[in-house]
């Protein structure tokens, strides 16, 4: 059996200090000693999301490096085959550049590269440090480990302790801009409901209203928010409404890897139909 | 029906390996059931610890087909038909013989884990608690001490050298229905981030997966420990609303 100085705390102090005292840990293992004893599929889960990931991530860098037909104006400034919508793609929102063509915003004006760069830090930094997120690229990407059970290839392992990984801990500061943003695509929606002719609905703006739908549903079922709405309270009778939200949000908390995925499809797909649009290559219908 | 391959790992300390027993099939078994036939005929001198058969006691904890599970929970009908079934010792701990294992690693960390210390009583002399204030920690107080989330989790079942620093799920939920008590003055995140390892986690919900129990270790426990750890050391809004306020980060915990 192997020797370690282990650590062990006072009961009582209201400022626990660890104090040492040895104990055994350690042995020899039973079983043999291989990856893994798992049968079927279990590489299957990390695979799809790796696949999923990675497509995304390579439709995300490709509609932000196009830099056009993110937009079909209202204006007619601003008309392109099938206008008279006012679709601007999530990937765009809001026009921060002068580069933008809905925006004469000069805040931004000595960005020269696509303005999608300036935005897509912080929704990608939100589910770059998201609770599901990090499960799913640890276990797709990182192997870490790949499936539960299964061996991973790793010799050392430090977890979250080190820089980079330890910068997952900025995750709710990225939440406070993910409510802004879907605040923003909120905004869109609205917008989407004008057209050159007055107010109506379009397959467009059902898309928009879905979008922000999604975004919402996954930005408040995330665990930051919910530990910042009530979880960091210990006594909810004295805190009606924190428990109120905290209840809310822990409804809708265990299907939050759901709403991960279908709003990060979903927000791909408003983009595409954006671009399609504005590059005529379909008519957006329009109900009524 | 049938009859029924296990291939079952035999060994101790110095080394093992898989024997196979052939027994016939019985309906409405779980794996328990077949390794106490085994044991009963086949081989008597098989080492495997059992108590309540109901999934309540937690001591059948082993791997079947590469899989931490109870083995009194574990229904034969649900495994692959006609195939062995392989069944291990749980993987992270040191074994004594064939299925079992020496979990002490569990008990001696639960010596780290700072008691209760509850704040003073009310003027009568009694404590208050409502069902809301309590009702999160009912869950965590639900674990049968299987092990097998610690069995599981990856930061030491692939890192020994982990074990020194890391006190594991089990703990960690241990430590959350503390840390959330509302009668609790303790505050353990410091020890929880510099001592039980709470870091080394990078939440990929084995344990989660594995409890026999259904208890949300990683959604209800150790992420929300986290963030009380991001509240404590790695936010800078709250660190200067405590300075400006002057509450302490357990006061804010406390509602």
């Amino acid at each position: 059996m192997t020797r370690y100085g282990v650590i062990l705390v006072t009961l009582t102090d209201s400022n626990p200090k660890p104090v040492s005292t040895p104990v055994s840990l350690g042995g020899a293992r039973g079983g043999p000693k291989v990856k893994t004893l798992r049968k079927g599929a279990w590489w299957l889960p990390q695979l799809a999301s790796g696949v999923g990931l990675a497509l995304f991530v390579a439709y995300a860098s490709w509609t932000a490096i196009r830099n056009g037909h993110y937009y079909v104006g209202i204006m007619p400034s601003h008309y392109y085959v099938g206008s008279g919508r006012d679709y601007l793609s999530p990937f765009y929102s809001p026009c921060l550049t002068n580069s933008c063509v809905n925006t004469s915003n000069h805040v931004f004006n000595w960005w020269k590269l696509s303005p999608a760069f300036l935005i897509l830090i912080f929704p990608g930094g939100f589910r770059a440090t998201c609770y599901y997120y990090r499960k799913a690229y640890y276990r797709s990407f990182w192997f870490s480990p790949p499936a539960c059970a299964v061996t991973e290839p790793h010799k050392k392992y430090s977890g979250e302790t080190k820089f980079p990984l330890i910068l997952n801990n900025i995750h709710r500061y990225f939440w406070y801009f993910a409510v802004v943003f879907a605040g923003i695509l909120t905004y869109d929606a609205v917008l989407a409901f004008r057209f050159s002719g007055g107010i109506g609905v379009g397959l467009g703006t059902l898309i928009f209203v879905v979008n922000a739908v999604l975004i919402w549903l996954y930005t408040l079922s995330c665990h930051a928010c919910r530990h910042l709405c009530g979880g960091h309270t210990n006594t909810f009778s004295k805190a009606p409404v924190r428990y109120w939200f905290w209840k809310k949000i822990s409804v809708i908390n265990p299907h939050h890897m759901l709403f991960a995925w279908l709003s990060l499809v979903w927000i791909g797909f408003t983009d595409f139909y954006v671009y399609l649009v504005a590059m005529g290559t379909i008519h957006d219908p329009k109900f009524f | 029906m049938s009859d029924i391959t296990v291939r079952i790992w035999r060994g101790d300390e110095n080394g093992g390996e898989f024997k196979e027993y052939v027994v016939p099939a019985q309906e409405g078994e779980v794996v328990l059931d077949v390794v106490h036939r085994v044991q009963a005929g086949q081989a008597p001198d098989l080492a495997v610890r059992w108590n309540c058969k109901a999934g309540k006691c937690g001591s059948c904890s082993a791997e079947i087909n590469g899989r931490p599970r109870l083995m009194c929970m574990t229904r034969m009908n649900s495994l692959p038909e006609g195939e062995p079934v392989t069944i291990t010792p749980m993987k992270t701990f040191p074994i004594i013989r064939d299925l079992v294992t020496d979990v002490s690693f569990n008990f001696e960390k639960l010596k780290e884990v700072p008691a209760l210390k509850p704040k003073p009583r009310e003027k009568d002399g009694t404590y208050r608690m409502m069902q809301q204030d309590i009702e999160r920690g009912q869950e965590f107080r639900k674990c049968i001490e299987c092990f097998l989330c610690q069995d599981v989790c990856h930061v030491i079942r692939d890192h020994e050298e982990n074990k020194e620093n890391y006190a594991g799920p089990r703990l960690f939920i241990r430590y959350a229905d503390l840390e959330m008590h509302p009668l609790d003055t303790n505050d353990r995140r410091k020890l929880l981030q510099e001592k039980a390892g709470l870091g080394m986690c990078n939440i990929t919900k084995c344990c989660t997966e594995v409890c026999p129990e259904h208890i949300h270790i990683t959604d209800n426990a150790i992420i929300p420990l986290k963030e009380r750890v991001v509240d404590d050391r790695y936010d800078p809004i709250a660190w200067l609303g405590r300075k400006i306020f002057k509450r302490s980060s357990k006061t804010q915990a406390s509602a």
